[in-house]
């Protein structure tokens, strides 16, 4: 089985805080990591790589420093790697993304592609779905469990809001993961070895053969106009004192608002 | 957080990389649970197997990635900052492959060794007994070679680390009691071998996500191909396995020092008293800046050893018991003062300290207490200055 | 392309030191954008010196806009219920409806609907659009998104609303792709320009860090995915009136290549944080899930759910269906009780709109307090035990 698994390179956003002071982004530590969702994506591709032979390519669309998560995927497992990078990309949104995407996964061929549930930057969840679109093939979103792999078709279980569903999708196919689906591993030794060394495809908009008006932010249906940082505004009291005389106001509080 | 710059190789780099991912992300999270609890860190071992670890130290030929006893003391030193419990598993089952790798035959490593390296398989070591720790020669557990092709074990082995889990064993056993040290043979028991069973499972004041049990031979018969090295060279082999193994434990204590180090920073640094964060008293930076000369002072020779037990250095013993030694106590003396600087916080289970300090103990007692430690220090000094 | 007018800018650095992406240096005196710039625009309305802007010039696809009108909400029908997400769009859409004069379409798609049609009008549509077919009883992409398509086709309504449900995120993906649709996801706002009728549409990014306004300036409908718990829906009036349309569909549509084998309802995938009035929530400072069980005691006596930061959620406390934040749930209760709680903006996205926010921290300068309606300072094992047995002795 061929596996497609599409990583992006994003800024690590778990640490990051508004400067109270000026209410912008501080930047200090914002170091750029594999999507999370993705490292549990690409960790179900080489399991089941491991269980039924095949392949896995990782793939990224991003400029030249995504390489960095491309080693990172081979070092973790994945058989070879594809940088999809042109300038004309820069400002894509979901659907200039899945359209680029879904030229650069066709060029490369595939049974199978597999994405995380979204990336941790945008947090649309809306490329896996417009990929496979693209790709006419059938998808699944929010896959929380592999149950079988039978031929040519996954049972697949998908995380719902009331529950989850069990589902049977033919291949070839896309599903999207939610992190519960695995526990990914961290990178081998002789996987690091090979990814120190490995070559990466790059292909760029020519390579796959991509419409320029379909590309980058002139091929985006959305545009952003404005950016602004979320403003969160309370009249504050603190609860001073020592610990008894702050529990007897506390519960003074709850009593009143419950 | 920062050390000094020890001019590690990109594979060197790459070994610290993989080993503190795992000890970050698998390690650190569960082992309160796994000290609480006592349970053996099956699951963890297999990441690290996943990750190629167990065969660092094995030659390339065996399925091993070739490296030295630096190499083992970068991985080792991770592992320790996060749980020495852990560490001590992983250490234990190099501790049990060692001897095999020095003293076995080829037979016997292809029979063997690639199974430890690819972590399929945990060894493990016995050498210490009811009457036997510190002094080796009151050995008890005999070997007798019956009808010419079967070895039968008799006797009893204490406290061994990876008991009852590992699936291979390496054992010192006396089989020519008139020779003295001379008399001495190591043997490969595999779990399941016939009169081969374990003991109690003891129960220890830290480093409890390891296993330490009895292993009890009642005429265990064994094939007589499964002896390491030729018959009487028992304690050559012990004495080779240990000097190898010391910058490990060392390495422990540097791994150790450092979490309990940055442990007391981090809570000095939120820690409120009189209006202040506590690092802001000279007090306490001077306890901290001690702790921080210690561990930096420590790495620095254990990585030196290493280095020069890696360059081929034939008599290592005393650098190698000198590093044990230093690293060993200073973990111990660290992780006191860590308790010290998070005060009630560090003396409650709920903060890694109070583990940090159970688990420091151990170092100054296994492999070779340090006061044996300091004998060979001591002999070998005596030997140096009486050739001038 | 990011573009840079080396003559008005003055190399302050407050580009390069906002840049979430690390893509501006400051070189020589001059701001100079990488390759990794992602257009997103931060930059350009913090520059002061007006240097910075983003080249927007797009061919787009040539839609003749005017031909599109009205105002679409998806009302999400699951397993005989409705989402309550569902009337919440209808309470948006039928402000945007007004502001835009013209009517509001709830879509509804499923099996067995009976009754809805009349709780949607009462709730605010004018017009209800119903495809009833025992194809559509469980959900799946294929069938629900070509039936969506082709009612969108047939109509052309402007504006396109669903909830940003499982099933929402899911599908319309595809059928704005399908469309060539703006689709944008998980908003959390949404306005009318009043200069051309366009939907502004803003959401945040970057794990909340970064809010954005979007509008889809060339294609119809213009799409939105709509974060639950954000809108506020119209009271039921029962006389108002509408239209139920039943729509025809081309059987061919509503097959699908994905099979549904069962559908398992599972209590513990579910959570009420969304339905009580006091939430009471723990994050790192718990320490372990022992800590946890103070904030499920305090929960159980004021007669709220139990919820969690990231931060405990991922050191395993506690399950993801408690998680609150921008990777998780979105909570809006009277009463919402940050304990041991840092505030980081990921957490904040998802619990900000609280009436009262009742922060606990050991650090003074947590950015919870900073939202906190009452703050305290101390310690969670020292306060919610003392809290805990006050509350049990009244």
């Amino acid at each position: 089985m061929k596996i497609v698994v599409c990583v992006k390179q994003v800024p690590d956003a778990k640490d990051v805080r508004l400067d109270p002071k000026t209410n912008t982004l501080a930047r200090e530590g914002v170091e750029s990591i594999m999507n999370p969702y993705d490292r549990h994506a690409l960790e179900e591709a080489v399991r089941l790589k491991e269980k039924v032979g095949g392949t896995v390519v990782a793939l990224s669309m991003g400029p030249p420093q995504a390489g960095e998560v491309l080693r990172e995927a081979v070092a973790c497992g994945a058989d070879e790697a594809v940088l999809v990078s042109d300038r004309a990309f820069a400002g894509a949104d979901t659907w200039a993304t899945s359209y680029t995407l879904a030229r650069a996964v066709r060029k490369v061929g595939f049974d199978l592609v597999i994405c995380g549930k979204q990336a941790i930057d945008g947090d649309t969840a809306q490329v896996g779905p417009g990929l496979a679109c693209r790709l006419d093939i059938p998808y699944v979103t929010c896959v929380r469990a592999v149950t079988g792999v039978d031929g040519d078709k996954l049972e697949l279980q998908r995380l719902m809001d009331d529950g989850y569903d069990e589902l049977e999708m033919p291949l070839p196919g896309l599903f999207t993961v939610v992190r519960e689906i695995n526990e990914p591993r961290v990178p081998s030794l002789k996987g690091k070895m090979r990814a120190r060394k490995i070559e990466i495809t790059t292909l760029s908009g020519g390579d796959i053969d991509a419409d320029p008006a379909c590309l980058g932010l002139a091929g985006s249906p959305t545009q952003v106009v404005k950016v602004f940082s979320p403003q969160f505004n309370r009249d504050k009291t603190m609860i001073c004192g020592e610990v008894e005389a702050q529990v007897e106001e506390l519960v003074a509080v709850l009593e009143k608002l419950v | 957080m920062s050390c000094v710059d020890y001019f590690l190789s990109e594979e060197q780099q790459m070994i610290v990389d993989v080993a503190r991912q795992i000890t970050d992300e698998k390690i650190i999270p569960q082992r309160a649970e796994l000290d609480e609890s006592e349970t053996f860190p099956t699951e963890i071992l297999n990441d690290i197997a996943q990750a190629d670890l167990f065969g660092l130290y094995i030659p390339e030929e065996y399925g091993g990635f070739g490296g030295g006893s630096f190499d083992m003391v970068l991985a080792l030193e991770q592992f320790a900052r996060g749980c020495v419990g852990i560490a001590t598993t992983f250490a234990a089952s190099a501790l049990g492959a060692y001897p095999i790798i020095i003293s076995g035959s080829d037979e016997i490593k292809q029979k063997y060794i690639p199974d430890i390296a690819a972590g399929r398989k945990w060894a493990a070591f016995a050498l210490t007994e009811a009457n036997a720790g510190s002094d080796a020669s009151g050995i008890q557990t005999t070997a007798v070679l019956d009808d010419g092709d079967e070895w039968v074990l008799n006797g009893t082995k204490q406290w061994i680390t990876n008991g009852g889990e590992a699936q291979i064993y390496t054992i010192i056993a006396i089989t020519d009691r008139k020779k003295g040290p001379r008399g001495a043979s190591m043997f490969v028991v595999e779990d399941g071998d016939p009169g081969f069973s374990y003991g109690k499972k003891e129960k220890k004041l830290g480093i409890r996500a390891s296993a330490t049990r009895e292993l009890v031979f009642q005429d265990c018969r064994i094939p007589k191909n499964r002896m390491l090295g030729r018959q009487g060279t028992g304690f050559f082999t012990v004495m080779r396995t240990l000097d190898l193994s010391r910058p490990g434990i060392a390495s422990l204590g540097v791994g150790l020092g450092q979490a309990a180090l940055d442990e007391a920073v981090v809570h000095a640094k939120h820690r409120v008293q009189f209006g202040k964060p506590v690092i802001s008293f000279q007090a306490v930076q001077h306890i901290l800046a001690d702790m921080a000369i210690q561990v930096e002072a420590s790495r620095a020779m254990v990585y030196a050893t290493a280095r020069y037990i890696d360059s081929g250095a034939r008599n290592i013993s005393k650098e190698s018991s000198m590093c044990k030694v230093m690293a060993t106590d200073m973990a111990m003396k660290v992780a006191v003062d860590a308790v010290q600087v998070l005060g009630g916080h560090g003396y409650m289970r709920e903060y890694p300290v109070e583990k940090m300090m159970r688990d420091a103990k151990i170092l100054q007692i296994y492999e070779g207490t340090n006061q044996i430690q300091r004998n060979v220090i001591g002999q070998a000094l005596n030997k140096e200055y009486s050739r001038n | 392309m990011l573009k840079i007018d080396t003559d008005a800018c003055t190399g302050c650095g407050i580009c390069e030191d906002n840049c979430a992406f690390g893509a501006i240096t400051v070189e020589d005196g001059q701001a100079v954008a990488g390759d990794n710039c992602a257009l997103c625009g931060s930059c350009v309305d913090l520059c002061e010196a007006g240097a910075l802007s983003i080249d927007k010039a797009s061919t787009g696809p040539g839609t003749d806009l005017s031909l599109w009108s009205g105002i679409w909400v998806y009302t999400e029908f699951r397993h005989g219920r409705l989402a309550p997400v569902a009337l919440e769009l209808l309470g948006a859409g039928r402000r945007l409806a007004d502001d835009r004069g013209v009517p509001l379409t709830a879509v509804l798609l499923g099996h067995g609907l009976e009754t809805v049609p009349e709780t949607l009008i009462s709730h605010g549509a004018d017009r209800v659009l119903v495809a009833d077919y025992p194809q559509l009883a469980e959900f799946t992409d294929d069938a629900y998104a070509n039936v969506f398509e082709d009612l969108i086709n047939r109509e052309r309504p402007e504006v396109v609303l669903a909830g940003a449900t499982a099933i929402g995120r899911s599908f319309i993906p595809r059928v704005a792709n399908k469309l060539s649709a703006g689709l944008t996801a998980d908003c959390t706002g949404l306005e009318i320009r009043k200069e051309d009728g366009a939907l502004l549409q803003t959401r945040p990014a970057f794990g909340g860090n970064i809010m954005a306004t979007i509008v889809c300036p060339h294609s119809r409908p213009q799409m939105s995915t709509v974060r639950p718990l954000v809108m506020k829906p119209l009271p039921a009036d029962a006389s108002r009136k509408g239209e139920v349309i039943t729509a025809g569909i081309d059987p061919a549509r509503l097959s699908s290549r994905v099979k549904v084998i069962n559908s398992v309802s599972s209590e513990s995938e579910k959570s009420n944080l969304q339905e009580v009035d006091v939430v009471v929530s723990g994050g790192r400072g718990l320490n372990d899930e022992e800590g946890f069980a103070l904030i499920s005691e305090l929960a159980e006596l004021l007669g709220g759910g139990v919820a969690a930061s990231r931060a405990a959620v991922d050191s395993g406390w506690i399950k993801y269906s408690h998680q609150v934040g921008q990777t998780g749930k979105t909570v809006s209760p009277k009463v919402y009780i940050a304990c041991g709680i840092s505030g980081a903006i990921q957490h904040v996205i998802g619990m900000q709109a609280s009436d009262t926010v009742i922060a606990i921290n050991r650090d003074e300068n947590a950015p919870i307090f900073d939202i906190a309606t009452y703050g305290l300072v101390g310690d969670v094992f020292e306060i919610l035990p003392r809290v805990i047995a006050r509350l049990r002795r009244d």
